[in-house]
């Protein structure tokens, strides 16, 4: 039992240090992208488009990861990409996280009419196709980190919804809400006391899924030219014009792509860890 | 001197089918009564009832809940709830779900007696220790920090049982709380819940659907069959001879040690549809 436990403890820790490592890096980097980046993410020269990446012959060593077609440099870009994307993440993160675990768990523990509404708007809710509904709704309200933070709180809110309502809803069936209500706790109270504890490590997997999630519709908008002014670096604004020289340039589009990738995963890799490292049971 | 008394409590799913029919009972502070039957008779729901935690779906039609000379069902519902926490309290089946998984065993115990009975922090530790040392379990200090998955099932049951003296109930409804521990588990507890309440006087309304544990630990008991309550009697005189033929055919259909061969008993046909037809269950 004791070695179990220790098995357990160690996977963990490796998957949280390699996640939360990745993630940290970013955040100096973002934090610190004037200092890092090697040259202006907006300059062009368009007498040095498309370098190669340093290891490939033909490569400047001014631009390491080579240049788009315009000239930028790739690797400044993806520095400056990363405060988008990280902004993006944490607030529109944090702000669904909030509405949504907050209606799930009135709806969940308190049941009656609150139940009804919000379940029947989790319903309505789902069904709009969701990248169609924030294309749209940033077509209305115009583009923006604002616009971007905005749609996903809209659309993503029910994600936390639905399952932090489940789990509210198993956890006020449990035995120790009927003694805590014996005792003469009242609703709210054990609904923060009581049942937020034991739901929290949830919303936490679902707060950093989200973050990932956050990461992934900023490029898809960008993707679209539907995020911030199109001067500005963005991944998905790199891949989208990655796309279109892939055959020549394949960097400009690799480059991006990667460190989406490995922020996305790594986002859902410290929600899984955490997960690991709060439960009380795995403690 | 009679503490609660339940006169004529009919309860039942809203809009749905009667689950207790005109219920009377009454517990003497410092009684324990036994309250047997069947699965689905309705034993929880009248705890349930008393206690005011009757699930949603569920609502009182009539009768009377008097508690200390109060009827309980017609006080606002805050005041009910303060009344009801300041003096009783719930031993409830399932240690394994009744203490909170993610809170230490010290803060889950003084919290309500600090927040909802204004006892000061340092008088509740003080007190929470001196019972857990009561329900004989070693080394209190150290089990108030710990997590309730660091403790087996009959320590959990322990400490609920300590939780539910906690705050000197006059009245604790027990509901079936040896169900879910193993056998050699169950006699232990069993007798620390007699043990604790001889030494608080506190009265007890013992749920079970186990006659062998009404003989053990009740003075009086209620017999239950489909939400009505078929007979009233002091333990010694239903030991001796129950006077309904129901719960005459219940008590036969407990197996005996002193008889491994006899096989089960079942409750004969002919009595239930008898006790159908008394109580109007169709």
């Amino acid at each position: 039992m004791v070695e179990g436990r220790a098995e357990v403890k160690r996977k963990a820790g490796l998957r949280l240090w390699l996640s939360a490592g990745w993630l940290g890096a970013l955040v100096l980097v973002a934090l610190l992208a004037p200092l890092l980046a090697p040259n202006d993410p907006l300059a062009q020269d368009l007498f040095a488009g498309r370098l190669p990446p340093f290891w490939v012959s033909g490569a400047d060593a001014a631009y390491p990861l080579g240049t788009d077609s315009l000239g930028r440099c790739v690797l400044s870009r993806i520095i400056f990409g990363s405060r988008l994307a990280l902004t993006v993440a944490l607030t529109a993160g944090v702000i669904t996280c909030i509405i949504g675990a907050g209606l799930g768990l009135l709806a969940g523990f308190w049941r009656g009419w609150v139940d009804v509404v919000v379940s029947r708007f989790i319903d309505i809710w789902m069904a709009f196709p969701p990248v169609l509904f924030s294309i749209l709704l940033i077509a209305v309200i115009g583009p923006g980190v604002f616009s971007i933070i905005l749609a996903i709180v809209v659309i993503d809110w029910t994600r936390f919804a639905r399952v932090v309502r489940a789990e509210a809803m198993a956890q006020g069936a449990m035995d120790y809400v009927a003694s805590a209500r014996v005792a003469g706790r009242g609703r709210m109270g054990i609904m923060l006391r009581e049942v937020l504890p034991n739901v929290l490590p949830i919303v936490l997997v679902l707060l950093t899924l989200e973050m990932g999630i956050a990461v992934i519709v900023e490029a898809i908008l960008s993707f679209v030219n539907l995020s911030i002014s199109t001067d500005d670096p963005t991944w998905g604004g790199m891949i989208s014009e990655g796309r279109s020289s892939i055959h020549q340039a394949w960097w400009v589009l690799v480059f991006p792509l990667v460190t989406l990738f490995l922020t996305v995963l790594s986002f859902s890799q410290l929600g899984e860890g955490l997960k690991d490292r709060f439960d009380p049971v795995l403690r | 001197m009679t503490y609660l008394s339940v006169r004529d409590l009919t309860v039942r799913l809203k809009d749905g089918p009667a689950l207790l029919r005109s219920v009377s009972l009454d517990v003497a502070a410092g009684e324990v009564r036994g309250l047997v039957g069947e699965s689905g008779a309705g034993k929880s729901m009248i705890g349930k009832a008393i206690l005011g935690i009757l699930p949603r779906a569920v609502e009182v039609v009539s009768g009377q809940i008097v508690l200390d000379g109060v009827d309980l069902l017609t006080l606002p519902p805050a005041e009910r709830r303060v009344r009801v926490g300041a003096t009783c309290a719930l031993i409830p089946q399932d240690p394994l779900t009744a203490l909170n998984p993610s809170r230490r065993i010290g803060p889950q115990m003084t919290d309500r007696l600090v927040d909802i009975l204004g006892w000061s922090r340092a008088n509740a530790a003080a007190r929470v220790q001196d019972l857990l040392a009561e329900v004989q379990i070693v080394d209190p200090a150290r089990v108030l920090r710990q997590y309730p998955h660091e403790l087996s099932g009959g320590m959990r049951q322990r400490i609920l049982i300590a939780s539910a003296f906690a705050a000197e109930p006059r009245l604790i409804v027990a509901d079936e709380p040896t169900t879910a521990l193993d056998v050699t588990v169950q006699k232990q507890i069993l007798k620390l819940i007699a043990g604790m309440q001889a030494r608080h006087g506190t009265a007890l309304l013992f749920v079970t659907h186990d006659l062998g544990v009404v003989s053990k630990v009740c003075q009086s008991l209620s017999v239950l069959y489909a939400g009505k309550v078929v007979e009233d009697a002091a333990v010694r005189a239903f030991f001796a001879g129950p006077k309904h033929p129901y719960s005459a055919a219940l008590l036969a259909a407990t197996p005996k040690y002193t008889d491994p061969d006899a096989g089960l008993q079942p409750v004969p046909a002919d009595v239930i549809a008898a006790v159908r037809a008394e109580v109007g269950h169709g």
